[in-house]
């Protein structure tokens, strides 16, 4: 890696990314935990999956959370989503106390898990119909939401017949019809190839741009994080807890070019610093032994 | 249709579709050329004589079935009395007629009048038989699915009902024959309750088993965006699982033949099994071959029909096509079967 980088301090925020983050920390909390804890049963003794996880996520923030595996995110996100009781803490959106599942915490899984059996359509529908609206005005809002992903053409399609990335992108038309105050992401591109991966970042970026949503992404991709976060919490496993918060000095807009700039390369090397610290136990030499015959010519 | 011959039997490897055609056919073919044989080359088994002409064996009649040794012996006798041999054609046993007999009884049996008054003719017989199973196999669904589905949705239902079913399951079907005829007296509502009792156990533990395969992040995707506890059930559980639902009924529904042919002997016989029986009294046995084909064959129509009616029924799934569609596909290569 060239000095240029080493030198830098991702700490060091330009003037105009540190007023951005002070506007942002004014908005009003929509998501707030306290002290939350999870503590599972395991063959030897209670496992602590969560430990006294405590963050503030304000309106139209996006958020990445970031860890190395069995840092307990999912775990995390999954409370969060009411789909799993903590043991300990609480949990506040807008201000007030809740649990258990609940539209207004909407969610996107790595599987998509779209209904097979409803058209594209029908999917979206799925959440405003079970919140009392009328076939009628659903299917108009679904198709409201078709237009936003670029899926208008497939609104009488089966899940089946869709490429991966285009079931992702009905899954978050899906999680936002019936209009979430945070839209919970649970690595939801962590399945797709690189290539449609960056397509739909770039995607989300686009259609949160357009709503009026706070979203938490669970990722386990650096360069994902930067890419799209404000801020980036990195837990840390055993138990799983906050490690460090990094307000994300890239700029927005965010582009493809950026990258390779001055400030993403800063990041991603504080991140890889937390998540895959250097060990200085001289690692353990692999005794590799050659097993075929290779002549000196191509050696 | 031409294939290496190293790769006919490669592990694991679906061979191509007109291959596959090729065998499912053959699969048909090869047991009836086994009979044809039997049945049409003289020196294949034929164990018996058919007697042409009597000679001077005295109990001996044209048309009379003899075992061989029973035909040298008396011929001997005969010819060492001064008579005549008798003469005679090799001859398979009476119950096991040659293909072209009992393909002729498929549409003989159905001209073969009652031999008794008040007996019915084949296709009474036929249409009996169906009823009962049509009858027997709704009321059985009528309950059994639902509380399949409760089982498979709520485990302290299962709980609650699996063991006595379990328990209930194993007693053979037949075996309430006796109550069931003291309860419902002799006619059909024993016959129809033996199908139920038949089917009815398990068809809870089929449907509750599939159902309980349900994708629990489904449920979770559902519960995210509102879903309460009813609509769990009804609009998530129930329409992931309707094809496998709809398989099961079909598996079973060959199930409730099975227990058709007990049932109809029990109390007043009737029905196809009354018929069978009666032609083998008679020893008409080639109708007795088509009466059974028939049953297979009315089984498979009514399977494949109802396989083509889920392919509408739910269209979300990717199918590839039926073999009775290649089947037709292949017989007609021009445009004439839309698929």
């Amino acid at each position: 890696m060239n000095s240029l980088v080493q030198s830098t301090d991702y700490l060091r925020q330009e003037p105009a990314v540190t007023e951005r983050f002070q506007k942002l920390k004014q908005r009003p909390v929509v998501l707030e935990i306290q002290r939350l804890g999870r503590k599972f049963r395991g063959k030897n003794g209670p496992v602590t999956a969560l430990h006294n996880i405590s963050l503030k996520i304000h309106r139209r923030e996006l958020v990445c959370v970031i860890g190395p595996s069995g840092c307990g995110k999912s775990t995390l996100i999954r409370i969060i989503a009411g789909l799993d009781e903590p043991t300990s803490g609480r949990m506040l959106v807008d201000g007030k106390e809740t649990s258990g599942p609940c539209p207004e915490r909407g969610m996107v899984f790595q599987g998509y898990t779209l209904f097979p059996w409803l058209t594209v359509k029908r999917n979206i529908m799925f959440g405003l119909e079970m919140g009392g609206m009328t076939p009628t005005d659903a299917e108009g809002k679904a198709l409201e939401w078709l237009r936003l992903v670029a899926l208008t053409k497939f609104e009488d399609s089966y899940p089946s017949q869709l490429s991966g990335g285009m079931k992702q992108r009905v899954a978050i038309a899906r999680a936002l019809a019936p209009n979430p105050r945070v839209l919970l992401m649970d690595e939801p591109f962590g399945a797709l190839d690189a290539q449609t991966r960056a397509q739909m970042q770039e995607h989300l970026l686009e259609i949160w741009r357009n709503v009026d949503v706070t979203i938490l992404f669970i990722t386990h991709d650096l360069d994902e994080a930067i890419y799209l976060a404000d801020r980036i919490i990195v837990l840390k496993a055993n138990p799983g807890e906050v490690q460090e918060v990094i307000e994300v000095p890239v700029p927005r807009p965010r582009r493809a070019d950026q990258f390779n700039s001055r400030e993403f390369l800063a990041t991603r090397r504080r991140l890889e610093e937390l998540i895959h610290p250097r060990v200085d136990v001289p690692r353990e030499k692999l005794p590799i032994v050659r097993l075929t015959p290779v002549g000196d010519d191509v050696e | 249709m031409s294939m290496p011959s190293s790769r006919w039997l490669a592990v694991g490897k679906e061979p191509s579709a007109s291959f596959r055609l090729t065998l499912t056919i053959l699969s048909f073919l090869l047991p009836i050329g086994v009979w044809a044989l039997v049945s049409y080359v003289p020196w294949i088994w034929h164990p018996l004589i058919r007697v042409s002409s009597p000679g001077d064996v005295a109990w001996f009649k044209s048309g009379l079935l003899v075992e061989r040794e029973v035909f040298a012996e008396e011929n001997a006798k005969a010819v060492k009395a001064g008579g005549h041999a008798a003469e005679g054609s090799p001859a398979n046993p009476v119950f096991l007629p040659a293909p072209h007999e009992v393909a002729r009884a498929f549409y003989s049996a159905f001209q073969t009048k009652p031999v008794l008054r008040g007996d019915l003719w084949l296709h009474e017989s036929l249409w009996l038989s169906i009823k009962t199973i049509v009858l027997g196999f709704t009321v059985s669904s009528l309950f059994g699915v639902p509380l399949g589905i409760l089982c498979g949705a709520y485990p302290p239902i299962t709980r609650l009902t699996e063991p006595v079913i379990d328990f209930v399951r194993y007693m053979p079907a037949p075996a309430f024959g006796a109550l069931a005829v003291a309860v419902l007296g002799i006619y059909d509502a024993p016959k129809v309750a033996i199908i139920v009792i038949g089917t009815f156990f398990q068809q809870v533990l089929v449907i509750a088993n599939t159902v309980r395969r349900h994708d629990p992040a489904l449920i979770e995707a559902a519960q995210t965006l509102g879903a309460n506890r009813r609509q769990l059930l009804l609009r998530v559980i129930l329409p992931s699982c309707l094809v496998d639902l709809y398989n099961d009924q079909r598996i079973l529904l060959g199930w409730a033949w099975t227990y058709l042919i007990v049932a109809e002997v029990v109390g007043v016989s009737s029905g196809i099994t009354f018929f069978i029986n009666q032609q083998a009294k008679y020893r008409n046995f080639e109708n007795v071959y088509a009466a059974i084909i028939m049953i297979g064959i009315i089984g498979l129509m009514t399977d494949q029909g109802l396989a083509f009616i889920g392919r509408r029924l739910f269209p979300w799934q990717l199918h590839p096509p039926s073999k009775i569609t290649a089947f037709f596909k292949w017989l007609f290569p021009a445009k004439v079967i839309e698929a």
